[in-house]
């Protein structure tokens, strides 16, 4: 069942620290958006492969509610 | 007076405001705005707009081209640099008079003189301001800062010379974490600030933050009385009062005087500020720093003189003379801003971005709000999340106080989460109350108080 990570509000990708294949386990952080100049980390709700990432380093008004990336 | 088209070079709540006292001057306004900027307030209110870029602030409000640009098109005759952006950019004052049009700030030379905070340092001794123990200027090699900090003593304060604002400071607690945090701090500010060099300072406990106001027309100078600021989070201000509760009258004399002698001594032209950190349990005082440029909390110095800052520096830069002297100078009550950010207090101030929803803005004597807001604005998310400064002013801090929370209790913003809770909270403290605060305070009292920080109810 996929886990999918999806963004609490508007705002840019700063960092996307993991890739499509990789293993995480609950608590790593996956990606760290920037908003109004502040660092957000979001972090794996449970242990798991990513199976797809739709974000990218350098994304621009990314929208609340989009589907960041899924988790298997 | 000699400007008649003044260009904004910035955005948000601080456009606005110099719109108004370029109004009040009888000036046309311009202002340069980003994409994400388009639906402002500042460009509604603005009599010219031109849009100079993307979001991204280095390809918008840093882009030194498309602002000159945007004055040469528009004929603006005129630049202000508002705070942060280009404002402490001694490149952008330089192309702006080569470019035949006035800076409203000090000279290029000045911003480059006094914004390098090390060589500030070295201005401020030759004044006779006292400064934070520390080293003699930028430091070269490794073994002689470690032998600076020795002498000085640890805890140490490395930090950037290229920084300022509270940004580019790392602190050392010993001999042994020294070194890697030196290598660290310059790597750092060399990414941050195009500067690698270093200076240290000795770290001063439980330190008060106390600037002066001072305004210097290439003849006279004076000095606005001080503001303390000494509640931060993260480095950043976020209540500014002024006057100070904890300077005598003996010592604010000083403390200004010392500041005037500053500005005297280098020549300062313009609206700027003075930084120091004061020890209450000493009565010392020492310079950290000098801001070149109008700073976000102006509006509390203008409350207590009743002197409209932003207007005389534009008058300034147009070649009239300070419309006052120091014996008009007088402090009338006491003044407190409280920034409204787009931040959870109750949720670890996470940034709170979204779109304006119904407000109620809070009114009647004493009470000001400097915002940029609207129903239905949209909060970008490139920039910071100042929504707006909310200002009292009374006869005394007591009745300042007790106003600030009638006030924050009346703001209302429906749509996002914003810091006003806290300052809520903070008017019911009893350390606050006597004023009994310091840099660290805020910071502390937060570990383990946040839950006496309450929603306040959003409006029907």
């Amino acid at each position: 069942m996929a886990n999918k990570v999806t963004l609490d509000t508007a705002g840019n990708m700063w960092k996307v620290l993991v890739a499509e294949g990789d293993s995480v386990k609950k608590g790593d952080v996956l990606f760290i958006m920037e908003i109004m100049k502040m660092e957000v980390p979001y972090e794996a709700p449970a242990d798991g492969k990513i199976t797809a990432i739709h974000i990218a380093e350098g994304d621009a008004d990314l929208e609340e509610d989009m589907v960041a990336l899924e988790i298997e | 007076m000699v400007i008649k088209k003044l260009l904004i070079a910035n955005r948000g709540e601080i456009a606005v405001r110099i719109i108004r006292a370029a109004k009040e001057l009888g000036l046309q306004t311009v202002v340069v705005h980003s994409t994400a900027d388009a639906n402002s307030l500042a460009v509604e209110m603005a009599d010219e707009t031109v849009e100079i870029g993307p979001a991204s602030a280095a390809k918008s409000y840093l882009n030194v081209e498309a602002v000159l640009n945007a004055a040469r098109q528009t004929g603006a005759d005129g630049v202000h640099p508002g705070y942060g952006f280009l404002a402490e950019n001694a490149d952008f004052a330089d192309a702006v008079e080569a470019a035949g049009m006035i800076f409203v700030g000090p000279s290029g030379a000045m911003i480059r003189k006094m914004g390098d905070k090390a060589s500030a340092r070295k201005a401020a001794e030759e004044a006779g301001v006292p400064t934070v123990p520390g080293s003699d200027g930028i430091l070269n090699d490794m073994k002689m800062a470690q032998l600076v900090a020795m002498d000085i003593g640890y805890p140490v304060m490395i930090k950037a010379t290229a920084g300022g604002g509270g940004r580019g400071i790392r602190i050392a607690e010993s001999a042994e974490e020294f070194v890697s945090l030196a290598r660290l701090a310059s790597e750092e500010a060399k990414l941050a600030f195009g500067d690698g060099g270093l200076y240290l300072e000795k770290l001063i406990d439980a330190a008060r933050h106390i600037e002066v106001q001072i305004m210097g027309d290439g003849g006279n100078f004076v000095h606005c009385y001080e503001r303390e600021c000494s509640l931060q989070r993260r480095r950043q201000k976020v209540w500014e009062e002024a006057p100070s509760s904890s300077l005598s009258a003996t010592v604010r004399e000083k403390l200004c005087s010392s500041a005037v002698a500053l500005a005297k001594s280098v020549g300062y032209r313009g609206a700027g500020t003075v930084e120091y950190l004061y020890d209450d349990k000493t009565g010392d005082y020492y310079f950290i720093e000098m801001n070149t440029r109008i700073q976000v909390e102006h509006t509390i110095t203008e409350e207590i003189t009743g002197i409209d800052l932003v207007a005389e520096m534009i008058c300034i830069a147009g070649g009239e003379t300070l419309s006052f002297c120091q014996e008009d100078i007088a402090i009338q009550g006491h003044a407190i801003e409280v920034r409204i950010n787009a931040e959870d207090p109750m949720n670890k101030f996470m940034p709170s971005p979204g779109v304006i929803g119904k407000m109620r803005i809070p009114g009647g004597p004493g009470v000001r709000f400097d915002h940029m807001l609207f129903e239905g604005y949209k909060i970008p998310t490139a920039y910071d999340s100042l929504l707006g400064k909310l200002i009292v002013h009374a006869g005394t801090r007591e009745t300042a106080i007790f106003r600030l929370k009638r006030t924050v209790s009346e703001l209302r913003i429906n749509g996002i989460k914003t810091s006003a809770p806290l300052f809520l909270a903070l008017t019911e403290n009893e350390d606050i109350k006597h004023g009994e605060i310091h840099t660290k305070w805020l910071e502390t009292w937060l570990e383990s108080n946040s839950d006496k920080i309450r929603p306040i109810a959003d409006i029907e």
